[in-house]
């Protein structure tokens, strides 16, 4: 399986002990997750994620583009996103 | 999984939260008088509004992409249409329309009937050459940089 060289918008690497899928948007900023492997809907997850970024990245005027994110409202955010999708994945 | 079909700008704006128009237009407005009394010259506040809207563009882009499933347009002209019936309408609430094309299909006119941003708006003659709007062509010029990279803004009349 090609791995990120010529990523183009979703890409899924599976590997023995981890799968990682990669979504790219437009604009070039590339989003992975690394998860069990056959873990399922985590294209959904990748574009909440990005959904996320929209938000409590790029509209926090102190963000500059480009660094490191230090949004505390992203992470709380995201911890809450990833912490809902595991209880559903662990309900089925 | 399939990828989700893309949005139309009247669902995306009936989805987000709203604000105001009048304290919208009151804002803009509060920002333009501040910037002619600071800069003085019509040119500098031009620049400086397109410079906001640069600034803007380059993280409103993002919003965009996510909310409205669109994918990479084929042509320029697609672009033109994206943003003035996708985009305007999804962050103004208006419609634009795109016309005067050039032969080449590279320059257009995207053009707003009605306009939050001018509501109430009436320039002074000392204001000659002012853009009010240039916020627009920054915002613009951000956003289609952030995707493709090779794009000329122009400014828009008010």
């Amino acid at each position: 399986l090609s791995p990120t060289i010529g990523c183009s918008e979703i890409e899924l690497l599976e590997a023995d002990t981890f799968d990682l899928y990669c979504f790219q948007s437009l604009t070039g900023t590339k989003f992975f997750v690394v998860c069990e492997p056959g873990t399922q809907h985590m294209e959904a997850l990748l574009k909440v994620v990005y959904e996320l970024y929209t938000d409590y990245v790029l509209k926090n005027p102190f963000y500059e583009m480009k660094m490191p994110i230090r949004c505390e409202l992203f992470d709380i955010n995201l911890a809450q996103a990833v912490q809902k999708d595991r209880v559903a994945l662990l309900g089925q | 999984m399939p990828p989700a079909a893309p949005r139309s700008g009247d669902a995306i704006f009936a989805s987000v939260e709203r604000v105001n128009a009048e304290l919208f237009t009151l804002t803009y407005g509060a920002i333009v008088r501040q910037l002619l009394t600071d800069l003085e010259e019509v040119e500098e506040v031009n620049k400086q509004l397109d410079q906001m809207g640069y600034n803007i563009g380059i993280r409103l882009i993002d919003e965009f992409l996510a909310k409205s499933n669109v994918s990479r347009c084929v042509d320029f002209k697609e672009t033109a249409e994206m943003i003035a019936k996708v985009g305007f309408k999804m962050f103004l609430g208006v419609t634009a329309s795109v016309m005067n094309w050039d032969a080449d299909g590279t320059c257009c006119s995207i053009v707003l009937e009605d306009n939050p941003l001018v509501d109430f708006v009436e320039l002074p003659d000392t204001c000659q050459g002012l853009y009010y709007c240039n916020i627009l062509s920054g915002v613009i010029r951000g956003a289609l940089e952030m995707v493709s990279g090779n794009e000329d803004g122009s400014h828009l009349d008010s």
